[in-house]
Protein backbone atom coordinates (compact mmCIF):
# COMPACT_ATOMS: atom_id res chain seq x y z
CA UNK A 1 0.00 0.00 0.00
CA UNK A 2 1.50 3.16 -0.77
CA UNK A 3 1.33 6.32 0.94
CA UNK A 4 -1.98 8.94 -0.27
CA UNK A 5 -0.22 11.48 -3.20
CA UNK A 6 0.32 14.86 -1.96
CA UNK A 7 -1.38 16.33 -4.95
CA UNK A 8 -3.82 14.79 -6.57
CA UNK A 9 -5.19 15.69 -9.98
CA UNK A 10 -8.66 14.25 -11.43
CA UNK A 11 -10.23 15.20 -14.69
CA UNK A 12 -9.34 19.39 -14.18
CA UNK A 13 -10.81 21.32 -16.75
CA UNK A 14 -10.04 25.17 -16.66
CA UNK A 15 -12.01 27.63 -19.18
CA UNK A 16 -10.67 31.31 -19.73
CA UNK A 17 -14.22 32.94 -21.07
CA UNK A 18 -14.52 30.34 -23.93
CA UNK A 19 -10.82 29.62 -24.20
CA UNK A 20 -10.06 25.80 -22.92
CA UNK A 21 -7.00 26.15 -21.59
CA UNK A 22 -6.85 22.79 -20.04
CA UNK A 23 -8.45 19.44 -20.84
CA UNK A 24 -9.13 16.89 -18.63
CA UNK A 25 -5.77 16.86 -16.71
CA UNK A 26 -5.09 13.85 -14.66
CA UNK A 27 -1.81 13.52 -12.22
CA UNK A 28 -0.90 12.20 -9.09
CA UNK A 29 2.06 13.23 -7.42
CA UNK A 30 4.02 11.69 -4.40
CA UNK A 31 6.04 13.28 -1.62
CA UNK A 32 9.38 13.88 -2.31
CA UNK A 33 8.87 13.57 -6.30
CA UNK A 34 10.28 15.79 -8.86
CA UNK A 35 7.85 16.36 -12.24
CA UNK A 36 9.32 18.67 -14.90
CA UNK A 37 6.95 19.47 -16.97
CA UNK A 38 7.80 20.90 -20.29
CA UNK A 39 5.68 22.13 -23.99
CA UNK A 40 5.09 24.63 -26.63
CA UNK A 41 4.49 27.54 -25.24
CA UNK A 42 0.71 28.28 -24.80
CA UNK A 43 -0.03 24.25 -24.09
CA UNK A 44 -1.34 25.17 -20.33
CA UNK A 45 1.95 24.61 -18.14
CA UNK A 46 1.73 27.60 -16.52
CA UNK A 47 -1.99 27.72 -15.89
CA UNK A 48 -1.78 24.22 -14.45
CA UNK A 49 0.72 24.62 -11.76
CA UNK A 50 -1.20 28.31 -11.19
CA UNK A 51 -4.20 25.96 -10.36
CA UNK A 52 -2.61 23.92 -7.49
CA UNK A 53 -1.65 26.73 -5.43
CA UNK A 54 -4.84 29.16 -6.57
CA UNK A 55 -3.51 31.36 -8.02
CA UNK A 56 -5.70 30.14 -11.12
CA UNK A 57 -9.25 28.89 -10.73
CA UNK A 58 -10.23 25.57 -12.03
CA UNK A 59 -13.46 25.36 -13.77
CA UNK A 60 -14.09 21.74 -13.72
CA UNK A 61 -12.62 18.57 -11.87
CA UNK A 62 -10.90 18.12 -8.54
CA UNK A 63 -7.35 19.04 -7.25
CA UNK A 64 -6.40 17.69 -3.57
CA UNK A 65 -3.48 19.60 -2.35
CA UNK A 66 -1.67 17.90 1.01
CA UNK A 67 -5.22 16.44 2.25
CA UNK A 68 -7.46 19.60 1.19
CA UNK A 69 -9.82 19.38 -1.42
CA UNK A 70 -9.36 23.50 -3.27
CA UNK A 71 -12.93 25.08 -4.04
CA UNK A 72 -13.86 28.71 -3.11
CA UNK A 73 -13.32 28.34 0.95
CA UNK A 74 -10.91 31.18 1.30
CA UNK A 75 -8.68 29.79 4.75
CA UNK A 76 -8.56 26.17 2.95
CA UNK A 77 -6.90 28.15 0.14
CA UNK A 78 -4.52 29.79 2.36
CA UNK A 79 -3.70 27.25 4.18
CA UNK A 80 -2.61 25.16 0.82
CA UNK A 81 -0.20 28.11 -0.21
CA UNK A 82 1.13 28.31 2.96
CA UNK A 83 2.07 24.52 2.30
CA UNK A 84 3.16 25.32 -1.30
CA UNK A 85 6.19 27.82 -2.63
CA UNK A 86 5.66 29.43 -5.87
CA UNK A 87 9.03 30.68 -7.99
CA UNK A 88 8.16 32.86 -10.99
CA UNK A 89 9.34 33.87 -13.96
CA UNK A 90 9.47 37.30 -12.94
CA UNK A 91 11.06 36.82 -9.47
CA UNK A 92 8.16 38.67 -8.05
CA UNK A 93 10.26 39.85 -5.47
CA UNK A 94 8.83 43.09 -3.05
CA UNK A 95 11.05 46.25 -4.66
CA UNK A 96 10.36 47.99 -0.78
CA UNK A 97 11.52 45.77 1.00
CA UNK A 98 15.15 44.47 1.57
CA UNK A 99 16.06 41.04 1.49
CA UNK A 100 16.10 39.63 4.76
CA UNK A 101 12.43 41.64 4.65
CA UNK A 102 11.54 39.81 1.74
CA UNK A 103 12.13 36.48 3.22
CA UNK A 104 10.68 37.09 6.69
CA UNK A 105 7.33 38.86 5.90
CA UNK A 106 5.67 35.69 5.08
CA UNK A 107 6.95 33.84 8.03
CA UNK A 108 5.78 37.01 10.57
CA UNK A 109 2.63 37.88 9.00
CA UNK A 110 1.24 34.93 7.50
CA UNK A 111 2.72 31.63 9.94
CA UNK A 112 3.05 34.62 12.76
CA UNK A 113 6.00 33.47 14.18
CA UNK A 114 8.17 35.83 16.32
CA UNK A 115 10.73 38.27 14.29
CA UNK A 116 14.12 37.46 15.82
CA UNK A 117 13.10 33.31 14.74
CA UNK A 118 12.38 34.41 11.59
CA UNK A 119 15.30 36.26 10.52
CA UNK A 120 17.41 33.45 11.60
CA UNK A 121 15.51 31.11 9.28
CA UNK A 122 15.90 33.62 6.94
CA UNK A 123 19.91 33.98 7.13
CA UNK A 124 19.97 29.83 6.62
CA UNK A 125 18.05 30.02 3.81
CA UNK A 126 19.85 33.10 2.43
CA UNK A 127 22.96 30.64 2.92
CA UNK A 128 21.55 27.62 1.35
CA UNK A 129 21.11 29.91 -1.81
CA UNK A 130 24.61 31.28 -1.82
CA UNK A 131 23.77 34.50 -0.94
CA UNK A 132 23.87 35.36 2.64
CA UNK A 133 25.82 38.93 2.36
CA UNK A 134 23.05 40.51 -0.03
CA UNK A 135 20.20 40.41 3.38
CA UNK A 136 20.47 44.10 3.78
CA UNK A 137 20.18 45.02 0.03
CA UNK A 138 16.70 46.01 -1.84
CA UNK A 139 16.12 43.37 -4.45
CA UNK A 140 16.79 45.99 -7.39
CA UNK A 141 20.30 46.17 -6.39
CA UNK A 142 20.73 42.57 -7.24
CA UNK A 143 21.34 40.79 -10.99
CA UNK A 144 18.73 38.38 -11.90
CA UNK A 145 20.66 35.24 -10.59
CA UNK A 146 20.79 36.13 -7.74
CA UNK A 147 17.17 38.12 -7.50
CA UNK A 148 16.04 34.71 -8.55
CA UNK A 149 17.52 32.99 -5.71
CA UNK A 150 16.03 35.52 -2.83
CA UNK A 151 12.58 34.64 -4.42
CA UNK A 152 13.73 30.83 -4.16
CA UNK A 153 14.61 31.79 -0.62
CA UNK A 154 11.45 33.74 0.27
CA UNK A 155 9.58 30.63 -0.83
CA UNK A 156 11.52 28.05 1.40
CA UNK A 157 11.43 30.34 4.41
CA UNK A 158 8.02 29.53 4.41
CA UNK A 159 8.95 25.75 5.02
CA UNK A 160 6.66 24.55 2.55
CA UNK A 161 5.73 21.11 1.47
CA UNK A 162 5.92 21.63 -2.46
CA UNK A 163 8.17 24.31 -3.99
CA UNK A 164 6.72 25.02 -7.81
CA UNK A 165 8.65 26.75 -10.14
CA UNK A 166 7.45 28.70 -13.58
CA UNK A 167 10.07 29.17 -15.89
CA UNK A 168 12.26 30.24 -13.23
CA UNK A 169 15.22 30.59 -15.51
CA UNK A 170 13.64 31.99 -18.85
CA UNK A 171 14.29 35.88 -17.71
CA UNK A 172 17.76 35.10 -16.68
CA UNK A 173 20.66 36.29 -18.90
CA UNK A 174 22.47 32.96 -19.68
CA UNK A 175 25.77 33.41 -17.69
CA UNK A 176 23.13 33.43 -14.30
CA UNK A 177 21.21 30.12 -15.10
CA UNK A 178 23.38 27.98 -13.68
CA UNK A 179 23.55 29.59 -10.67
CA UNK A 180 20.08 29.62 -10.19
CA UNK A 181 20.15 25.60 -11.60
CA UNK A 182 22.38 24.55 -9.11
CA UNK A 183 20.60 26.04 -5.98
CA UNK A 184 17.62 23.84 -7.61
CA UNK A 185 19.26 20.98 -7.59
CA UNK A 186 20.85 21.00 -4.32
CA UNK A 187 16.93 21.62 -3.17
CA UNK A 188 15.72 18.48 -5.16
CA UNK A 189 18.10 16.53 -3.03
CA UNK A 190 16.80 17.41 0.10
CA UNK A 191 13.76 15.45 -0.94
CA UNK A 192 11.60 18.34 -1.58
CA UNK A 193 8.54 17.84 -3.46
CA UNK A 194 9.12 19.85 -6.64
CA UNK A 195 6.86 20.78 -9.91
CA UNK A 196 9.39 22.86 -12.55
CA UNK A 197 7.78 24.04 -15.89
CA UNK A 198 11.26 24.04 -17.14
CA UNK A 199 13.07 24.15 -20.77
CA UNK A 200 16.45 23.09 -19.11
CA UNK A 201 16.72 19.47 -20.13
CA UNK A 202 20.24 19.29 -18.41
CA UNK A 203 18.52 20.01 -15.47
CA UNK A 204 15.45 17.77 -16.06
CA UNK A 205 17.55 14.67 -16.98
CA UNK A 206 19.65 15.47 -13.88
CA UNK A 207 16.56 16.09 -11.33
CA UNK A 208 13.20 14.82 -12.75
CA UNK A 209 11.79 11.60 -11.31
CA UNK A 210 9.08 12.02 -14.58
CA UNK A 211 8.62 14.04 -16.75
CA UNK A 212 5.47 15.62 -18.00
CA UNK A 213 4.82 16.64 -21.69
CA UNK A 214 1.79 19.14 -21.88
CA UNK A 215 0.02 20.48 -25.79
CA UNK A 216 -2.69 22.08 -25.98
CA UNK A 217 -4.14 22.12 -22.56
CA UNK A 218 -3.40 18.34 -22.23
CA UNK A 219 -1.31 15.89 -21.25
CA UNK A 220 0.25 13.92 -23.66
CA UNK A 221 3.25 12.22 -22.54
CA UNK A 222 4.16 10.94 -18.82
CA UNK A 223 7.45 9.38 -18.42
CA UNK A 224 10.64 8.55 -16.65
CA UNK A 225 13.18 10.61 -18.36
CA UNK A 226 15.16 7.99 -19.39
CA UNK A 227 12.49 6.86 -21.66
CA UNK A 228 11.16 10.35 -22.00
CA UNK A 229 14.25 11.33 -23.83
CA UNK A 230 15.21 8.41 -25.19
CA UNK A 231 11.85 6.66 -26.28
CA UNK A 232 9.01 8.94 -26.48
CA UNK A 233 5.68 7.38 -27.49
CA UNK A 234 3.94 10.04 -29.20
CA UNK A 235 5.12 11.66 -32.09
CA UNK A 236 4.38 15.25 -30.97
CA UNK A 237 6.43 15.03 -27.90
CA UNK A 238 9.82 13.67 -30.70
CA UNK A 239 9.15 16.53 -32.54
CA UNK A 240 9.12 19.31 -29.36
CA UNK A 241 12.03 17.64 -28.42
CA UNK A 242 13.86 17.26 -31.61
CA UNK A 243 13.50 20.91 -31.62
CA UNK A 244 14.27 21.95 -28.05
CA UNK A 245 17.41 19.42 -28.00
CA UNK A 246 18.86 20.32 -31.23
CA UNK A 247 20.24 23.95 -30.02
CA UNK B 1 35.69 64.22 -43.04
CA UNK B 2 32.36 65.39 -42.83
CA UNK B 3 32.97 66.88 -38.93
CA UNK B 4 35.23 69.43 -40.16
CA UNK B 5 32.08 71.16 -42.85
CA UNK B 6 30.63 72.33 -39.70
CA UNK B 7 32.15 75.69 -37.71
CA UNK B 8 34.16 74.46 -33.86
CA UNK B 9 30.85 75.50 -31.97
CA UNK B 10 28.62 73.23 -32.89
CA UNK B 11 30.55 70.63 -32.33
CA UNK B 12 28.31 69.93 -29.10
CA UNK B 13 25.16 69.99 -31.02
CA UNK B 14 22.75 72.85 -28.97
CA UNK B 15 19.38 72.55 -28.89
CA UNK B 16 17.34 75.13 -30.59
CA UNK B 17 15.90 77.93 -28.68
CA UNK B 18 12.27 77.32 -28.71
CA UNK B 19 9.68 80.15 -27.53
CA UNK B 20 9.05 76.86 -24.72
CA UNK B 21 12.11 76.35 -23.96
CA UNK B 22 12.31 79.82 -22.91
CA UNK B 23 9.10 79.97 -20.85
CA UNK B 24 10.43 76.60 -18.92
CA UNK B 25 13.51 78.64 -17.66
CA UNK B 26 13.57 79.47 -14.28
CA UNK B 27 14.95 82.85 -14.72
CA UNK B 28 12.17 83.69 -17.07
CA UNK B 29 9.37 82.02 -15.20
CA UNK B 30 9.94 84.04 -12.12
CA UNK B 31 10.39 86.99 -14.12
CA UNK B 32 6.97 86.68 -15.51
CA UNK B 33 5.27 85.89 -12.36
CA UNK B 34 6.77 88.77 -10.85
CA UNK B 35 5.55 91.30 -14.17
CA UNK B 36 2.38 89.96 -13.59
CA UNK B 37 1.84 90.38 -10.15
CA UNK B 38 3.32 93.86 -10.18
CA UNK B 39 0.70 94.14 -12.75
CA UNK B 40 -2.10 93.08 -10.86
CA UNK B 41 -1.05 95.53 -7.87
CA UNK B 42 -0.45 98.81 -10.81
CA UNK B 43 -3.91 98.20 -11.97
CA UNK B 44 -5.67 97.29 -8.79
CA UNK B 45 -3.79 100.64 -7.59
CA UNK B 46 -4.58 103.09 -10.39
CA UNK B 47 -8.44 101.34 -10.26
CA UNK B 48 -8.59 102.08 -6.88
CA UNK B 49 -7.09 105.49 -6.85
CA UNK B 50 -9.58 106.80 -9.63
CA UNK B 51 -12.16 105.50 -7.31
CA UNK B 52 -10.90 107.87 -4.45
CA UNK B 53 -9.60 104.47 -2.52
CA UNK B 54 -8.29 105.26 0.54
CA UNK B 55 -5.43 102.66 1.21
CA UNK B 56 -4.88 101.80 5.20
CA UNK B 57 -1.92 99.39 4.67
CA UNK B 58 -0.59 100.44 8.02
CA UNK B 59 -3.71 99.22 9.68
CA UNK B 60 -3.20 95.27 8.53
CA UNK B 61 -0.03 93.88 10.61
CA UNK B 62 -2.02 94.56 13.95
CA UNK B 63 -4.45 91.92 12.60
CA UNK B 64 -1.40 89.10 12.67
CA UNK B 65 0.17 90.14 16.22
CA UNK B 66 -0.39 93.13 18.11
CA UNK B 67 1.50 94.85 21.23
CA UNK B 68 -1.05 94.54 23.82
CA UNK B 69 -0.56 95.44 28.31
CA UNK B 70 -0.23 92.14 28.83
CA UNK B 71 2.30 91.62 25.77
CA UNK B 72 2.08 89.95 22.53
CA UNK B 73 -1.59 89.11 21.06
CA UNK B 74 -2.14 87.35 18.00
CA UNK B 75 -4.01 89.00 15.25
CA UNK B 76 -7.54 87.42 13.60
CA UNK B 77 -5.58 86.67 10.45
CA UNK B 78 -3.38 84.22 12.28
CA UNK B 79 -5.67 82.59 14.47
CA UNK B 80 -7.78 82.42 11.57
CA UNK B 81 -5.09 80.48 9.29
CA UNK B 82 -4.83 78.29 12.33
CA UNK B 83 -8.63 77.78 12.38
CA UNK B 84 -8.52 76.77 8.32
CA UNK B 85 -5.30 74.86 8.64
CA UNK B 86 -6.88 72.61 11.96
CA UNK B 87 -10.35 72.22 9.67
CA UNK B 88 -8.37 71.16 6.60
CA UNK B 89 -6.10 68.34 8.40
CA UNK B 90 -9.55 66.83 10.17
CA UNK B 91 -10.78 67.21 6.51
CA UNK B 92 -8.16 65.73 4.93
CA UNK B 93 -7.43 62.83 7.27
CA UNK B 94 -11.37 62.21 6.74
CA UNK B 95 -11.16 62.44 3.18
CA UNK B 96 -8.18 59.63 3.69
CA UNK B 97 -10.38 57.28 4.74
CA UNK B 98 -13.28 57.94 2.89
CA UNK B 99 -11.30 57.51 -0.15
CA UNK B 100 -9.22 54.45 0.63
CA UNK B 101 -12.51 53.02 1.82
CA UNK B 102 -14.23 53.86 -1.81
CA UNK B 103 -11.41 52.49 -3.53
CA UNK B 104 -10.95 49.59 -1.44
CA UNK B 105 -14.89 48.69 -2.59
CA UNK B 106 -14.43 49.69 -6.04
CA UNK B 107 -11.28 47.15 -6.26
CA UNK B 108 -13.19 44.60 -4.29
CA UNK B 109 -15.48 41.68 -5.61
CA UNK B 110 -18.24 42.75 -3.65
CA UNK B 111 -21.10 43.69 -6.52
CA UNK B 112 -22.81 45.77 -4.13
CA UNK B 113 -19.62 47.24 -2.59
CA UNK B 114 -19.01 48.05 -5.90
CA UNK B 115 -22.34 49.90 -6.44
CA UNK B 116 -22.43 52.05 -3.24
CA UNK B 117 -19.01 53.03 -4.63
CA UNK B 118 -19.91 54.49 -8.28
CA UNK B 119 -23.04 55.46 -6.83
CA UNK B 120 -21.43 57.78 -4.04
CA UNK B 121 -18.90 58.89 -6.69
CA UNK B 122 -21.12 59.77 -9.42
CA UNK B 123 -22.90 61.63 -6.70
CA UNK B 124 -20.57 63.72 -5.01
CA UNK B 125 -18.63 64.34 -8.43
CA UNK B 126 -21.66 65.74 -10.17
CA UNK B 127 -22.25 68.31 -6.89
CA UNK B 128 -21.18 71.85 -6.78
CA UNK B 129 -19.66 72.06 -3.20
CA UNK B 130 -21.22 75.01 -1.93
CA UNK B 131 -24.70 72.68 -2.49
CA UNK B 132 -23.26 69.93 -0.90
CA UNK B 133 -22.20 72.31 2.22
CA UNK B 134 -25.67 73.20 2.40
CA UNK B 135 -26.89 70.01 2.16
CA UNK B 136 -24.96 68.79 5.03
CA UNK B 137 -25.89 71.88 7.21
CA UNK B 138 -29.14 72.79 6.36
CA UNK B 139 -30.18 69.20 6.19
CA UNK B 140 -27.64 67.36 8.25
CA UNK B 141 -28.16 69.93 10.33
CA UNK B 142 -31.80 69.56 11.98
CA UNK B 143 -31.80 66.06 10.77
CA UNK B 144 -28.90 64.43 12.62
CA UNK B 145 -28.09 67.47 14.80
CA UNK B 146 -24.45 68.66 13.20
CA UNK B 147 -23.47 71.65 13.62
CA UNK B 148 -21.73 74.04 11.63
CA UNK B 149 -18.35 72.63 12.37
CA UNK B 150 -19.50 69.28 12.24
CA UNK B 151 -21.00 69.75 8.43
CA UNK B 152 -18.00 71.89 7.63
CA UNK B 153 -15.77 68.66 7.74
CA UNK B 154 -17.80 66.32 6.95
CA UNK B 155 -18.66 68.12 3.58
CA UNK B 156 -15.11 68.74 3.04
CA UNK B 157 -14.37 65.09 4.13
CA UNK B 158 -16.87 63.53 1.45
CA UNK B 159 -15.97 65.76 -0.93
CA UNK B 160 -12.82 65.37 -1.48
CA UNK B 161 -12.90 61.39 -0.37
CA UNK B 162 -14.27 61.45 -4.06
CA UNK B 163 -11.48 62.76 -5.53
CA UNK B 164 -8.97 60.93 -2.99
CA UNK B 165 -10.76 57.75 -3.87
CA UNK B 166 -9.39 58.21 -7.48
CA UNK B 167 -5.85 58.66 -6.88
CA UNK B 168 -5.82 55.87 -4.40
CA UNK B 169 -7.44 53.29 -7.00
CA UNK B 170 -5.08 54.57 -9.33
CA UNK B 171 -2.06 54.07 -7.42
CA UNK B 172 -2.94 50.63 -6.57
CA UNK B 173 -3.71 49.35 -9.59
CA UNK B 174 -0.27 50.92 -10.85
CA UNK B 175 1.30 48.02 -8.97
CA UNK B 176 2.12 45.26 -10.98
CA UNK B 177 -0.17 41.35 -10.63
CA UNK B 178 2.53 39.99 -10.15
CA UNK B 179 3.10 41.40 -6.40
CA UNK B 180 -0.51 40.25 -5.93
CA UNK B 181 0.67 36.70 -6.94
CA UNK B 182 3.83 36.56 -4.69
CA UNK B 183 1.60 38.16 -1.65
CA UNK B 184 -0.70 35.30 -2.40
CA UNK B 185 1.28 32.48 -3.18
CA UNK B 186 3.01 33.14 0.39
CA UNK B 187 -0.89 32.79 1.90
CA UNK B 188 -1.20 36.35 2.55
CA UNK B 189 -4.70 37.13 2.66
CA UNK B 190 -6.14 40.00 0.58
CA UNK B 191 -5.94 42.68 3.83
CA UNK B 192 -2.03 41.42 4.23
CA UNK B 193 -0.99 42.25 0.45
CA UNK B 194 -2.58 45.78 0.76
CA UNK B 195 -1.07 46.61 4.01
CA UNK B 196 2.20 44.98 3.49
CA UNK B 197 2.56 44.65 -0.16
CA UNK B 198 0.42 46.52 -2.30
CA UNK B 199 -0.21 49.95 -0.18
CA UNK B 200 3.31 50.57 0.79
CA UNK B 201 4.36 50.22 -3.06
CA UNK B 202 1.75 52.82 -4.55
CA UNK B 203 2.21 55.30 -1.94
CA UNK B 204 5.22 56.79 -4.43
CA UNK B 205 2.60 57.33 -7.18
CA UNK B 206 0.00 58.64 -4.61
CA UNK B 207 1.96 61.04 -2.84
CA UNK B 208 2.14 63.77 -5.70
CA UNK B 209 -1.55 63.99 -6.57
CA UNK B 210 -2.08 63.73 -2.97
CA UNK B 211 -0.38 66.81 -2.47
CA UNK B 212 -2.68 68.41 -4.91
CA UNK B 213 -5.51 67.49 -3.11
CA UNK B 214 -4.28 69.02 0.51
CA UNK B 215 -3.61 71.97 -1.34
CA UNK B 216 -7.13 71.94 -3.31
CA UNK B 217 -8.50 71.13 0.54
CA UNK B 218 -6.87 74.12 1.77
CA UNK B 219 -8.44 76.42 -0.96
CA UNK B 220 -11.88 75.05 -1.08
CA UNK B 221 -11.77 74.82 3.08
CA UNK B 222 -12.20 78.75 2.46
CA UNK B 223 -16.07 77.75 1.16
CA UNK B 224 -17.27 77.02 5.29
CA UNK B 225 -17.06 80.99 5.23
CA UNK B 226 -20.52 80.83 3.99
CA UNK B 227 -21.77 79.29 7.01
CA UNK B 228 -19.71 81.63 9.46
CA UNK B 229 -17.46 78.71 10.75
CA UNK B 230 -14.31 81.01 11.70
CA UNK B 231 -11.48 80.47 9.54
CA UNK B 232 -9.17 82.41 7.72
CA UNK B 233 -11.88 83.82 5.06
CA UNK B 234 -14.57 84.34 7.84
CA UNK B 235 -11.60 86.50 9.49
CA UNK B 236 -11.26 88.22 6.62
CA UNK B 237 -14.45 89.20 6.05
CA UNK B 238 -14.91 89.87 9.45
CA UNK B 239 -12.29 92.33 9.38
CA UNK B 240 -13.87 94.01 6.30
CA UNK B 241 -16.90 94.61 7.90
CA UNK B 242 -15.44 96.59 10.83
CA UNK B 243 -12.77 98.20 8.83
CA UNK B 244 -14.34 98.10 5.36
CA UNK B 245 -10.33 97.60 4.06
CA UNK B 246 -11.34 95.47 1.30
CA UNK B 247 -8.80 96.08 -0.77
CA UNK B 248 -5.58 95.28 1.61
CA UNK B 249 -7.53 92.26 3.19
CA UNK B 250 -8.42 90.58 0.58
CA UNK B 251 -4.72 90.73 -0.75
CA UNK B 252 -3.73 89.98 2.32
CA UNK B 253 -5.95 87.00 2.53
CA UNK B 254 -5.62 85.44 -0.61
CA UNK B 255 -1.65 86.35 -0.11
CA UNK B 256 -1.44 83.85 2.77
CA UNK B 257 -3.07 81.04 1.29
CA UNK B 258 -0.92 81.64 -1.63
CA UNK B 259 2.19 81.51 0.63
CA UNK B 260 0.64 78.37 2.32
CA UNK B 261 -0.13 76.30 -0.40
CA UNK B 262 3.02 76.69 -1.88
CA UNK B 263 5.10 75.88 1.00
CA UNK B 264 3.59 72.70 1.38
CA UNK B 265 3.70 71.74 -2.31
CA UNK B 266 7.53 72.49 -1.79
CA UNK B 267 7.58 70.71 1.44
CA UNK B 268 5.59 67.47 -0.45
CA UNK B 269 8.38 67.40 -3.48
CA UNK B 270 11.26 67.34 -0.57
CA UNK B 271 10.21 64.48 0.58
CA UNK B 272 9.43 62.78 -2.55
CA UNK B 273 12.90 63.14 -3.49
CA UNK B 274 14.26 61.67 -0.30
CA UNK B 275 11.35 59.54 -0.78
CA UNK B 276 12.64 58.60 -4.43
CA UNK B 277 16.16 57.76 -3.15
CA UNK B 278 15.55 55.33 -0.65
CA UNK B 279 14.00 52.56 -2.67
N1 LIG C 1 -5.64 35.22 -17.96
C1 LIG C 1 -5.85 34.61 -19.15
N2 LIG C 1 -6.94 34.96 -19.89
C2 LIG C 1 -7.17 34.35 -21.08
N3 LIG C 1 -6.40 33.42 -21.63
C3 LIG C 1 -5.30 33.05 -20.94
C4 LIG C 1 -4.98 33.61 -19.67
N4 LIG C 1 -3.84 33.05 -19.22
C5 LIG C 1 -3.48 32.17 -20.17
N5 LIG C 1 -4.35 32.15 -21.19
C6 LIG C 1 -4.27 31.30 -22.39
O1 LIG C 1 -4.22 29.96 -21.96
C7 LIG C 1 -3.30 29.23 -22.74
C8 LIG C 1 -2.28 28.56 -21.84
O2 LIG C 1 -1.48 29.55 -21.25
P1 LIG C 1 -0.28 29.21 -20.29
O3 LIG C 1 -0.75 28.28 -19.25
O4 LIG C 1 0.31 30.48 -19.84
O5 LIG C 1 0.71 28.46 -21.29
P2 LIG C 1 2.24 28.10 -21.10
O6 LIG C 1 2.64 28.43 -19.71
O7 LIG C 1 2.32 26.64 -21.41
O8 LIG C 1 2.97 28.89 -22.13
C9 LIG C 1 -2.66 30.20 -23.71
O9 LIG C 1 -3.27 30.04 -24.97
C10 LIG C 1 -3.00 31.56 -23.14
O10 LIG C 1 -3.20 32.48 -24.17
MG1 LIG D 1 4.05 29.88 -19.01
Amino acid sequence: MTARPIIEIRGLGKFYDGFEALKNINLDVHSGERIVICGPSGSGKSTLIRCINRLEEHTSGELVVDGIELGEDTKDIRAVRQEVGMVFQQFNLFPHLTVLENLTIGPVRVRKIAKAEAEARARKYLERVHIPEQADKYPAQLSGGQQQRVAIARSLCMEPRIMLFDEPTSALDPEMINEVLDVMVELAGTGMTMIVVTHEMGFARKVADRMVFMERGEIVEVAPPDVFFTAPKSERCRAFLDQILEH
Amino acid sequence: MAEAAFPASSARPRRRLTLRRVFASRVVSIALYAIIIWLIFRTARTGAEAMGYNWQWYRVPQYFLRRTEGGYELGELVTGLGASLLLSSVAFLLALIVGLAVALLRLSDLVVGKAVARVFLEIVRNMPLLVLLYVFYYVGGPIFGFDRYTASVLCLGVFHGALVSEIFRAGINSVGRGQWEAAKSIGMTRGQSYRYIILPQSIRFMLPPLTGEAVNMIKSSAIVSVIAVAELTTAGRNIISDTYMSFEIWFTVALVYLVVTLCLSVFVSRLEQRHAVKT
